[in-house]
């Protein structure tokens, strides 16, 4: 019981991480219908751009830590933002309206694009961080087992739920975001009506992008390292939260995030921690067979 | 009246070997409802698709004049068309958005105006006053409009969901929540029974009564065309062969025999 509750709480906190992730997969998808392989690899650049952060604030001596994580929290969201911005502007726009799998292919090098410029630029070996956040909370002790909530792991799901209940507000109830439906629906007749089809979709990246930004600060702090090819496991496992919750759809993202997360983590505390990537993919199988949509997808509509 | 609204000077597209619209001429005016008729093929809906941007002439100048600018349609942008020379248009297909209900359709329209007023959502998030100004100016005119129209009690369904009559007046509803100045409508009365198709007449008659607006209007049922145009251009085969008052066109010879005269041809092929 104590170890089924401490993995629960590990395996929450992860799947957070990869829904913050998965919804900028499911977004981008949602509204110009293309995977951005290159997301995993934006996320890994907004780990790192919090890893610069945290020792500039060490370098100005910000001690405070509350103000440290709020300071780099924003640091990484704009300058991932940027990046992602800049990836649609130059591979991805250009493509827009060429055949389906251009756009994909463009993704596919944009990812390995940035893997070097990061491994160049940051050097190849895992960058350590010193750990910001520690202290845990002991929620009950039994058998000489303790169960543990780490303050890292509060803020990680605290601020999880935060955005995506703003995310969600904003999409639903915003001029803003009512624009960024009407493109997923019908690009040429949002266009039609005034709506700037172009610079939606580039806000949709930024927005992708500024929360893989605030994944990738979490996984830094979560697990005190990086390294150029984080990005690349951890964008397949949020992309298959998306394909799991249904692609083009929020919640979908957020629950397929926490389902992979449950799903690895308990397959790696209960039976082998090598397989549990089979485990995830496996289950992701299985959903695709018998409910193709994924769980809160909706089927594909035929436009006439 | 002096300068039309909008001027179409030797209009032509080409699609390789295949001349869409050949050398059209015509002008529509404010407060006036122009007909495009024609039989199937004769290039109808290639002008409308010139004029809204959807397509790139290959020849020809699409002028739109108000407050005294001339707005060159050709060379603008998609969505500058609608916002910045205020063209709207509606399609034989209806293209609403399925998903989203029937006041947010209304809302999308309106979005230029709410979207400065927010300043890109970065005001409206902080509740700026300007912002809440501009949604309320917004939800009263989407739904004075579904008022207009007969809708208030659907406006919260989704607009996918409503039956054929009722998407076509959303449609025609959604194109004027953007301010048009012309208004292009592509066959609405399609599809329609005649019931709806007199409630259709009744609404665009008033709005070119209210509205101080142009209508272009591309139309097959002969019933509507000729009960409520102003003004009628008859294309055949990407030409124009005639332009005029109903009565003058119904009068034409050309007419009768490239139009009229084949209403068996004309008629089964979209009856």
């Amino acid at each position: 019981m104590e170890y089924f509750l401490q993995q629960l709480i590990n395996a929450v906190t992860l799947g957070a991480i990869y829904g913050l992730i998965a919804i900028g997969y499911t977004m981008v998808y949602g509204i110009i219908g293309m995977i951005n392989f290159a997301h995993g690899d934006i996320f890994m650049v907004g780990s790192f751009i919090a890893l610069i952060g945290f020792i500039i604030c060490v370098m100005l001596g910000i001690g405070w830590v509350p103000l440290a994580i709020l300071l780099v929290l924003l640091l990484a969201m704009a300058f991932t933002a940027v990046y992602g911005w800049a990836v649609e502007r130059l591979a991805y726009r250009p493509l827009r309206g060429s055949f389906r799998l251009a756009p994909l292919i463009s993704a596919i090098g944009m990812s390995i694009v940035l893997q070097n410029f990061v491994q160049l630029s940051q050097g190849a070996r895992p960058k350590p961080n010193k750990e910001v956040i520690t202290g845990a909370i002991q929620l009950y002790e039994a058998n000489g087992f303790a169960v543990n909530l780490s303050y890292i792991q509060i803020i990680i799901v605290i601020v999880t739920l935060v955005l995506m209940t703003g995310f969600t507000l904003l999409i639903t109830r915003t001029a803003l975001g009512r624009q960024q439906r009407a493109c997923e629906q019908d690009m040429k007749m949002a266009s039609l009506l005034g709506v700037d089809v172009n610079r939606t979709v580039s806000l949709t990246f930024v927005m992708g992008a500024a929360l893989a930004a605030v994944a990738g600060m979490m996984f830094l702090l979560y697990y005190g390292l990086t390294d150029f090819f984080v990005g690349f496991l951890a964008g397949i496992k949020a992309f298959t939260a998306a394909v799991l919750g249904g692609i083009g759809s929020l919640p979908g993202a957020m629950l397929g995030g926490l389902l992979i997360g449950l799903i690895e983590v308990f397959w790696a505390g209960y039976f082998s921690s090598e397989y549990k990537d089979v485990a995830a993919f496996s289950v992701l199988v299985l959903v695709l067979i018998f409910r193709p949509t994924g769980l809160l997808g909706k089927p594909e509509i035929e436009k006439v | 009246m002096n300068q039309p609204l909008i001027q179409v000077d030797h209009l032509t597209m080409r699609f390789g070997g295949l001349v869409a619209v050949d050398d059209v001429s015509f002008a529509a005016s404010h407060r006036q409802i122009t007909a495009i008729i024609g039989p199937n093929g004769a290039g109808k809906t290639t002008v409308f698709n010139c004029i809204t941007g959807f397509y790139r002439p290959t020849v020809g100048r699409l002028a739109l004049h108000h407050d005294g600018r001339e707005y060159l349609l050709e060379r603008m942008a998609g969505h500058h068309i609608a916002g910045r020379a205020r063209v709207a248009r509606t399609f034989q297909n209806i293209r609403l958005f399925p998903g989203m209900s029937v006041l947010e359709n209304l809302l999308v329209a309106q979005h230029n105006r709410l979207m400065l007023a927010s300043g890109y959502t970065f005001l409206g998030i902080f509740g700026a006053a300007s912002y809440r100004h501009a949604e309320a100016r917004a939800l009263d005119k989407a739904r004075a409009w579904l008022d207009r129209i007969g809708l208030t009690p659907h406006a919260d369904r989704q607009a996918g969901e409503l039956p054929y009559g009722l998407q076509r007046r959303l449609e025609i509803a959604r194109a004027m929540c953007t301010d048009p100045l012309l208004l292009c409508l592509d066959e609405p009365a399609a599809g329609l029974n005649p019931r709806e198709s007199a409630e259709l007449n009744q609404l665009l008659v008033s709005v070119r009564e209210t509205e101080r607006i142009g209508v272009l209007l591309i139309e097959h049922d002969m019933s509507v065309v000729m009960a409520i145009s102003d003004h009628i251009i008859v294309l055949d085969y990407g030409r124009k062969i005639a332009d005029g008052t109903p009565a003058q066109v119904r009068a034409d010879p050309a007419v009768i025999r490239a139009y009229l005269g084949e209403v068996e041809e004309g008629e089964a092929s979209h009856g």
